[in-house]
């Protein structure tokens, strides 16, 4: 009772730690930076490399249908066409596939169901492409030429889009392959982003006596249209820049075709199949060239999906 | 599902309409109204999660066109038996309810029950507002598009009608196509409950509508509530007694999944019958 103040003395303090906060703060910036400097360098490595197809071609490279190694001419027009038309394939048939499996496995079906197989999904998003690739030449490729390209001709032959010998390979192909590889990853994010939608809002729109089909048009989707932009927005970045599966079935053939089962040839397809033969300056500075325009390309889709988010934002308010 | 929307064009929303109960305030009974007949009458109602039982035997007359306040400590079953009224609850696989729930005089627990057409009539409220990511004039068109065929004059009409009954109107006119969620958490809820009353609903649940809300905006809310009850009946969920006591002519006592008791709300907070109704409103628990 005497000593009262020994049991109520204040424990030791630690010592005064003034760095710790920017410490941590310049490492982060640091890291964040460095993000900035590996893009600023690739960009700078790219129109380095490509300096003499640059000077050569200027402009017209991009609108250009040559490529001819012996002449040393070549234009990018090929590959930028195969590349958007390949993509967009992929993207049409994928996007709205993806969306209604998602839409199935978290609105729909029941937990028996909805389990195995968003695994299923996740593994097929872990195959590597070449597998793709080679499933696509040896098993597909046989399959468009017998069945599905001869049933595409007779219905819808008038089209010049789907003229033209039925060898199995090209553009249609390619694209097909594409929307399979980049299905599971469009489907795993978005069935995320659905997930992610506060059950109080769908109940809000059931409250008001929708149908399941209405709550999920005008509620959920497009309070998760943000994420969901994203979830494209990632298959498209592997689409573009998808090399090895579309290398196997495309053809890589540098003529612009009108039909869809012409063979013909992406910017990765090109750079995956020429890179080793290009011993010519020039010719590797033009492949140099493609790679650079393959990351603009990305670059502007990007640029181009910010843009549409943020008008969407502007009338819809922010979701996830 | 069109088959079931009415094809006739129907009269402005909030239109007066025949009242059920259309006597003066001052003179209303003690307990649920005597003679007018309930708009909502729970029979014998049990409901279960799973294999867990919620809700035991319950009974209760809601009057129309009054408020009717349920009350009780956190996981008593309160919200559970609001759920049921609009079977809200059937979005979810594992819950179930038994007996009968009459809604002027049908029983909407029955498997023919039509849910569209009865979640048009009982429109639901809910503890944190719910706008949808679309503008304000984009959400109270909402239900009115599901429910009703409109012209564009005629539907932006009815948008005004109802914002002007959820006291919003004047906040809001001359940004009608900017975002709901843009709103502050009251102007949400009150956005909701305009989205709610556009569709001419006949009773409206509210669950805990002002618990996410700060107490300058809740009392507009119980100002509204207390206008809303001339068109519509009111059923409200409410964690704040003082507010039921406020807004509310009658009160039930929800403990433990049973109603303890139901009666007048001057009753229930002045000379409650039963023992734990008092320790409750007395703040002895919950």
């Amino acid at each position: 009772m005497t000593d009262r103040h020994a049991t109520t003395a204040a424990p030791d303090r630690r010592r005064p730690r003034p760095w710790g906060d920017p410490l941590f703060r310049g490492l982060a910036a640091a890291a964040a930076g460095f993000f900035l400097l590996l893009t600023g360098a690739i960009l700078l490595e790219l129109t380095r490399g490509s300096s003499l197809s640059l000077a050569k071609f200027g402009p017209s490279f991009l609108w250009s249908t040559a490529w001819n190694p012996v002449t040393g001419d070549f234009g990018a027009f090929s590959s930028i066409a195969g590349t958007l038309v390949s993509t967009a394939i992929a993207m049409a048939l994928a996007v709205p596939l993806s969306l209604v499996i998602a839409l199935f496995l978290v609105e729909l079906a029941p937990p028996a169901v909805a389990k195995p197989v968003g695994a299923a999904i996740e593994l097929l998003a872990a195959v590597p492409s070449i597998i793709y690739g080679m499933w696509g030449l040896f098993v597909f490729a046989p399959l468009m030429s017998d069945h599905v390209q001869p049933f595409l001709s007779d219905h819808l032959g008038f089209l010049p889009l789907f003229q033209g010998p039925p060898m199995g390979i090209g553009m249609l192909t390619a694209g097909i392959i594409l929307a399979l590889m980049i299905l599971p990853f469009i489907t795993s994010v978005m069935r995320d982003v659905l997930r992610m939608v506060p059950p109080v809002v769908k109940e809000a729109g059931y409250g008001m006596g929708s149908t399941v089909w209405e709550v999920t048009r005008q509620v959920t989707v497009r309070y998760g249209a943000r994420g969901m932009a994203g979830a494209c927005l990632l298959g498209l970045g592997r689409a573009v820049g998808e090399t090895m599966a579309v290398t196997f079935v495309i053809g890589n053939n540098h003529r612009v075709g009108t039909s869809l089962f012409d063979a013909g040839n992406t910017i990765a397809s090109a750079l995956a199949n020429e890179f080793a033969e290009a011993a010519d300056p020039l010719y590797l500075s033009a492949l140099v060239e493609l790679g650079l325009v393959l990351f603009l390309i990305t670059f502007a889709i990007q640029g181009l999906t910010h843009v549409w988010i943020r008008r969407l934002e502007r009338s819809a308010g922010r979701g996830l | 599902m069109n088959a079931t929307r009415p094809e006739s064009r129907p009269t402005p929303p909030l239109a007066p309409r025949p009242q059920v109960a259309d006597r003066p305030v001052a003179d209303r009974p003690a307990a649920a109204d005597a003679g007018a007949p309930p708009k909502i009458s729970v029979r014998g109602l049990d409901f279960h999660y799973g294999r867990q039982q919620a809700l035991f035997d319950n009974n209760l007359d809601i009057a129309a066109n009054r408020v009717t306040a349920v009350i009780g400590p956190s996981g008593c079953g309160k919200s559970t038996h609001l759920r049921v009224y609009n079977r809200i609850y059937q979005l979810y696989r594992d819950q179930r309810a038994g007996g009968e729930v009459l809604l002027d005089g049908e029983n909407l627990l029955s498997p023919s029950t039509d849910l569209i057409e009865l979640r048009r009539k009982v429109g639901m409220i809910f503890q944190k507002p719910t706008p949808f990511p679309m503008s304000i004039h984009d959400n109270v068109a909402y239900g009115l598009k599901l429910h009703y065929r409109l012209g564009k004059g005629e539907l932006a009409e009815a948008v005004e009608k109802a914002l002007r009954g959820a006291a919003l109107w004047d906040e809001v006119k001359d940004a009608l196509d900017r975002p709901g969620t843009a709103l502050s958490g009251g102007q949400q809820q009150r956005l909701c409950i305009a989205r709610a009353i556009a569709v001419r609903p006949e009773v409206l649940l509210m669950d805990e509508p002002t618990s996410a809300i700060d107490p300058v905006a809740t009392a507009k809310i119980e100002d509204l509530i207390e206008e809303l009850k001339k068109d519509f009946t009111i059923v409200i969920v409410t964690h704040n007694m003082q507010q039921a006591a406020r807004v509310s002519d009658h009160t039930a006592f929800f403990f433990e999944g049973r109603i303890v008791e139901f009666g007048a709300t001057r009753q229930i907070f002045t000379k409650p019958v039963h023992r734990q109704t008092e320790d409750y409103i007395t703040g002895r628990f919950g």
